[in-house]
């Protein structure tokens, strides 16, 4: 029978061990993806799958920034002189210009006759930039291809434009997104931290019973409604309100994404918080009580100090909760791709961009993986405020 | 504890004995309400059928198309040659079929008195370069440009058309769908947006557009857009893999249908003449 027991005991240690081996397992794996996939942004050509610049052989013009590329196709370069070459103008021709110059017949049906068509192209116009697929180039091309930098690190970070789906260059710059999430998660946690630590302790510690059996469970239905409901009640009503009362052009702006946001983390961080200053056994307060200190003194010196660990916990699943947000935030702070300088202002959340353009991007190509390289920094930045917290929470025991 | 199991048990065979859907249409936010009725109508006629519809942009659609997670893919905008070859490249091939025809109106709020624009001075505004309605004749306000999210295919068929190709303003709002933007540009006195035409409504006001440098202005109606006078016109596809042409079919025929096509009418589209 002891051995039956014994037995037993260990085969429920196992489970419990490869329980947490699966959980740590997938957490690594999903961090893993995300990085692979995130990082590969970096060392891909920033042209579409395949697709190559090309132009005539007697152009110097070796090679080409993102930048300068973009410009060209903005029409904002129109002479060769401005990139390296000579005084010459520039005439683009993309895939989508193919039926411009070439009749369907002329083609052929699966396009056969391009690559000869793509020589003549370029013979009858040297000033010519061809962005084509890779496959139609003709094997004795009377050009060369252009060699395209990749996108760096600093590009991503710093850019400030942010167009995935521009051909047929893309932008992908996050500056304004980055700004727009800290100012608003920041916002967020201006409103729902002072909020919601001040409704914990009220909740613990002065109000009466009756009180506190009504309005908890109001705050823990505010954790139930659903993020879009949040959204639509942004933009119906917190928008128009913030933009009559600052007198603004547009209501959609990063106070209110800010509301919102605070008032989504809110049941959090009271919930979290105020079932931790509870636990704080009843002995030691009668002690501190004892000793002659006054109800603030208690409360400022040994409640709140005994409950550090689960305000900290609130903190942190708060704040998470404001980063995370996407449809909510998608829908009242505007999404304007500019970098936001004030409250009053639309701006573009990391999470918000990711959760509209996900869907659309095709599996594996350039916008795929620059969302995943923003899904990178939004997991570097809870993690550098989880350790902030976790700092400060170590420094405050000694 | 064994109400909850049992209530668990009950709710896992409901969802085993649910009807399987037949098949799923995805894409644009533009002929969402179109598809969405005309499914209500034919699975009224049809039981036992069960069509799913969900939006999302038409490039959400044929992205799905690609990777072999929608039936149909409903579009506002025609593939783009790029999309073209990478469904020719992984052996798919598809069918397009036209099933009506959609007007883009321009909106603005009520309370602003422009009450037409040309194409040039339509560029302008969406571009950025125009940044205050009184160079446009209206009153000293600044204009607030709100756009659809790169996703949809009425974002791509505006910039393709009406801005030349050039990009949206750094400065303009990207709503998430067209119910934002008319509710958006209802309660902002700048506002300046755009719209298929089913999504007019009486808290928003149409423009009259010109693209002959201001010689007609026409007014967006399903007339002017059955007539071509309208301008800013597109057709509404449905794509589809040559393998799926018999599941899908038997639907495809009712919508270009008499009784189809009057549904279409009927949702302020323009049908297929």
């Amino acid at each position: 029978m002891k051995r039956f027991r014994r037995i037993l005991e260990k085969f429920i240690e196992g489970i419990l061990l490869s329980s947490s081996t699966i959980t740590s397992l997938t957490v690594i794996l999903i961090i893993l993806f995300l990085f692979r996939e995130g990082l590969g942004l970096f060392n891909r050509s920033p042209l579409e799958h395949n697709f190559i610049i090309a132009v005539s052989k007697q152009n110097p013009v070796q090679d080409l920034s993102s930048d300068q590329l973009k410009a060209i196709f903005n029409q904002d370069i129109t002479n060769w002189s401005k990139v390296g070459g000579v005084k010459d103008s520039i005439i683009l021709f993309t895939i989508n210009d193919i039926t411009n110059y070439f009749s369907e017949e002329e083609l052929g049906a699966s396009l056969e006759n391009l690559p000869q068509k793509l020589n003549e192209f370029i013979e009858a116009n040297p000033g010519a930039l061809m962005h084509v697929s890779e496959k139609y180039l003709p094997k004795k091309f009377n050009g060369h291809t252009i060699h395209v930098k990749n996108i760096s690190v600093g590009d991503f970070l710093f850019g400030k434009q942010w167009y995935p789906t521009s051909e047929p260059i893309p932008s992908f710059g996050i500056w304004p997104m980055i700004i727009g999430t800290f100012l608003v998660t920041f916002g967020a946690l201006l409103i729902a931290l002072p909020l919601g630590l001040a409704t914990a302790l009220f909740l613990a510690e002065v109000a009466d019973i009756r009180l506190r059996n009504l309005v908890k469970p109001l705050v823990e239905l505010l954790a139930g409604i659903p993020s879009v409901v949040y959204g639509f009640f942004g933009l119906i009503v917190i928008v128009p309100l913030i933009q009559g009362l600052f007198k603004l052009d547009v209501g959609e702006t990063v106070l209110a994404g800010s509301i919102v946001l605070g008032i989504m983390a809110l049941p959090t961080i009271v919930t979290i918080a105020e079932d931790a200053l509870r636990t704080t056994p009843l002995s030691l307060k009668e002690a501190s009580l004892a000793l002659g200190a006054t109800r603030w003194q208690t409360l400022r010196k040994v409640t709140i100090p005994y409950a550090k660990s689960g305000i900290s916990a609130a903190v942190i699943l708060g704040i998470g909760r404001a980063i995370g947000e996407t449809m909510a935030v998608l829908m009242v702070t505007g999404n304007a791709s500019n970098v936001p300088h004030s409250f009053l202002v639309p701006a573009r959340t990391l999470p918000a961009t990711i959760a509209a353009e996900l869907g659309e991007a095709p599996y594996g190509g350039l916008h795929f993986k620059a969302l995943f390289a923003l899904g990178i920094v939004l997991f570097l930045f809870t993690i550098i405020i989880n350790l902030t917290v976790a700092y400060i929470r170590n420094r405050e025991k000694k | 504890m064994k109400k909850m199991l049992l209530m668990a048990l009950v709710a896992i065979s409901a969802s085993v004995f649910a009807q399987k859907v037949n098949f799923k249409i995805k894409g644009s936010d533009t002929v969402l309400p179109l598809t969405q009725k005309e499914a209500e109508v034919y699975m009224k006629k049809n039981a036992g059928s069960s069509i799913m519809v969900t939006g999302g942009g038409s490039g959400v659609g044929v992205s799905a198309l690609l990777s072999g997670t929608t039936d149909i893919a409903q579009s506002s905008r025609s593939l783009k040659l790029d999309e073209k070859m990478k469904l020719n490249d992984a052996g798919k091939a598809f069918t397009e079929k036209i099933i009506a025809y959609d007007a883009l109106a321009v909106i603005v709020n009520p309370a602003n008195k422009i009450s037409k624009l040309t194409r040039e001075q339509l560029e302008g505004i969406f571009t950025g370069k125009i940044k205050n309605w009184k160079e446009v004749g209206g009153e000293d306000l600044k204009i607030v440009v709100y756009s659809r999210e790169t996703s949809s295919g009425t974002y791509e068929f505006f910039k393709e058309h009406v801005l030349s190709k050039k990009n949206f303003a750094p400065s303009a709002l990207l709503m998430p769908a067209t119910g934002a933007i008319v509710q958006s540009v209802s309660q902002t006195k700048g506002a300046i947006g755009y719209v298929g035409l089913a999504y007019l409504e009486k808290s928003v006001r149409a423009l009259d557009v010109s693209f002959d440098k201001g010689k007609t202005f026409t007014a967006p109606s399903v007339e002017t857009a059955k007539s071509k006078k309208y301008p800013i016109t597109r057709p509404l596809y449905y794509y589809f893999l040559k393998t799926n042409e018999k599941k899908v079919s038997p639907f495809l025929t009712f919508v270009l249908s008499p009784e189809g096509q009057q549904i279409v009418l009927k949702e302020g589209y323009v049908p297929v003449q």
